[in-house]
């Protein structure tokens, strides 16, 4: 049985990753057809001839088009600067539940978890509550007289990286806090007795020591963030473009299963090579 | 658990389903009476499973992807011709359903243009697409002279220009807001020449910096609040919105209407999937729906004409009589109906609406 256990996360990779990629990559070769399930099969059995057809067409597509260019890079943006402003505040946090007493810091870290209490989607519908011309924030900052006009903040790319930052900051905190926790106290003393000042001692012991727990954060904000579909649909202005969109535009309103398959299958490479590289500058920094 | 008791459950486990009968019915949202499904359920003691979409895109998704559970579903007529090519749906055996009568022939004939002997489909409700607006707030900007019974109120830049601060929401049907575009140039509004397409989208890009969003049901709640003042919607969601308005006594006044030049007149069918897994529950509801009273209260609740000729005179006369529900015979010859598309167009006409909405 004890020998069973390592097979699990490959068996957890297998049934929720690797499964699901080989359907995708499959659809991805084949053509669109007005039929059920809408693409044509790859392979024919007939008169004991087996017949498979690859059709790399959606993927030579994907490269006439600079549409799918755009919106890739224009993801890895979004993602990149939403997950560089959640670290910024999330780091601070972090710090401060870390450094806080011990018996407070679980309160603290409950508080972090809170909003997950609620679902997802109706977290965000209330952001559209409040940054609606009609809505809270608008109607607060005018009665205070600061404004004369209700700003337009929903349905503009500020509202989506809101978004993204409110909802993510939590996988932030959360591994950061599990790396400042760790944090050797001596260190820092040792530090300061030997006269560095205290934004010394941070840039020079604390931050190198917590760069797993960045990194950890950092990926946890940027992966989900490039495959945003639902903060950008709701919050998002009908120019924010996300690759997210294009998927939804060829699989819903194209019914072009082979080439969301496509976009899809791409999506996972770019977002997979970057993860990888950062897995190894993390490992290589974690022996050294 | 022994196999013989694994096997004997997997056995009662349909006999169970029959008793109690179930129906899974998937519907647009705001598209129903608030007591047609109890009123069905009270009589017939089916247990019904009521779920909402707001596209027809998502719907078709799902059921050509197939096993959906669903033994009921709404799609639009031109969606779902197109589904019944690909297989999704069983015909309607019409002699399962004693109120069939009910329908007006003259609409099943037109309807018959997309379902060829009405074999797939039994019309839900009647929607046009048009213009609905905050009627304060418009005649604000615009001025008391405006001709606010054309499509120039959305389409011509400089009234555009005039409603941008108040908001202005366009339904997100690549589809629907072309056609209406088309048909605004005097071109074929079912047309799939490239160079019509140009012209429409040429039209829609001179407008686009004026629009706030493009949304499919939002604009129902953002009429009737005023957080939006012009919106092109279904025009039973506008006038829902009309009516929570008036309800909420904000003091909000909201408008619809056909405008002169004609609008879609689209029709949302009832439609049994093949694959249905409680095909009896289905008709009987069908069947309970073509009740002239239970259709009637129907549009009633969501402003929206219907095609069942004896409910006419049932309907209240504020719905019966509203041009914008039920409209007057000279408007009727202005609108037009829709058609599926070719893949190809659709590829053309969701490339150029993306281009339209983000400029790329």
């Amino acid at each position: 049985m004890r020998r069973l256990v390592p097979l699990v996360p490959f068996l957890w990779l297998g049934l929720f990753f690797v499964i699901p990629f080989a359907v995708l990559l499959k659809i991805s070769f084949s053509e669109p057809a007005i039929a059920m399930p809408p693409y044509l099969p790859l392979w024919e059995w007939a008169d004991g001839v087996l017949t498979i057809a690859i059709n790399l067409g959606n993927y030579i597509f994907l490269t006439e088009d600079p549409l799918y260019l755009v919106s890739y890079l224009s993801s890895v943006r979004i993602a990149a600067i939403s997950t560089l402003v959640t670290l910024l505040i999330g780091y601070p946090m972090a710090y401060a539940i870390a450094r806080a007493p011990e018996g407070r810091r679980n309160i603290l870290l409950m508080l972090v978890i809170l909003p997950f209490w609620t679902s997802f989607l109706l977290r965000v519908y209330a952001w559209i509550g409040i940054l609606k011309a009609n809505g809270v924030l608008n109607n607060a900052l005018m009665s205070l007289g600061l404004i004369d006009q209700p700003l337009v903040i929903l349905q503009t790319d500020i509202a989506v990286y809101l978004g993204i930052v409110y909802t993510y900051l939590p996988f932030m905190i959360l591994p950061l806090y599990a790396t400042l926790s760790r944090l050797d106290g001596d260190l820092l003393e040792a530090s300061a007795d030997l006269g560095a000042r205290p934004l010394t001692t941070f840039a020079t012991v604390t931050l190198p020591l917590s760069m797993p727990g960045v990194l950890a954060g950092s990926m946890l904000v940027f992966i989900p963030a490039v495959g945003e579909y639902v903060i950008p649909a709701l919050l998002g202005g009908p120019d924010t473009l996300m690759i997210g969109t294009v998927l939804w535009n060829e699989f819903f309103l194209n019914r072009d299963w082979p080439v969301a398959s496509a976009v899809a299958i791409v999506m996972v490479l770019v977002l997979a090579l970057p993860i990888a590289l950062l897995r190894r500058i993390q490992s290589r920094a974690e022996k050294a | 658990m022994s196999r013989t008791t694994l096997t004997a459950l997997l056995l009662t486990l349909p006999l169970t389903a029959q008793a109690q009968e179930t129906l899974n019915f998937y519907n647009w949202s705001d598209y129903i009476a608030e007591d047609t499904i109890p009123g069905f359920q009270d009589e017939t003691g089916t247990s019904v499973n009521y779920d909402v979409f707001d596209s027809n895109e998502v719907v078709e998704a799902k059921l050509l992807a197939g096993s959906t559970g669903y033994d009921l579903v709404v799609p639009s007529l031109e969606f779902m011709a197109r589904q019944a090519q690909a297989g999704v749906f069983q015909e309607i055996d019409k002699s399962k359903l004693d109120n069939y009568g009910n329908l007006d022939p003259e609409i099943m004939r037109i309807i018959e243009a997309n379902d060829p002997g009405n074999a797939f489909g039994i019309p839900w409700m009647m929607y046009s697409v048009g213009p609905g607006y905050d009627v304060a707030a418009v005649t604000e900007r615009l001025g008391e002279d405006a001709n606010l019974d054309s499509w120039s109120l959305v389409f011509d830049p400089a009234n555009a220009e005039k409603l941008a601060d108040c908001g202005i929401a366009l339904l997100d049907s690549p589809s629907e807001i072309t056609a209406a575009a088309l048909n605004y140039l005097g071109l074929d509004p079912t047309s799939e020449d490239a160079g019509d397409l140009d012209q429409a989208m040429a039209l829609l890009s001179e407008i686009r910096p004026h629009i706030r969003y493009f949304h499919s049901s939002q604009y129902i709640n953002d009429l009737a609040n005023g957080d939006i003042c012009l919106a092109v919607g279904y025009s039973g969601d506008i006038l829902q919105a009309k009516d929570r308005a008036a309800e909420s006594g904000n003091g909000i006044e909201i408008r619809y209407v056909i405008p002169e030049e004609g609008a879609l007149l689209g029709f949302d069918m009832l439609a049994i999937p093949a694959d249905a897994p409680h095909p009896d529950a289905a008709y009987a509801f069908i069947d309970y729906f073509l009740r002239p009273e239970v259709t009637a209260a129907v549009s009633d609740a969501v402003f929206y004409a219907n095609a069942n000729k004896a409910a006419t005179p049932l309907v209240s006369e504020e719905v019966r009589n509203d041009p914008g529900i039920y409209p007057p015979e000279a408007t009727l010859t202005k609108m037009y109906s829709a058609k599926p598309h070719s893949a190809r167009y659709d590829r053309s006409l969701t490339r150029a609406w993306t281009t339209l909405k983000t400029g790329r």
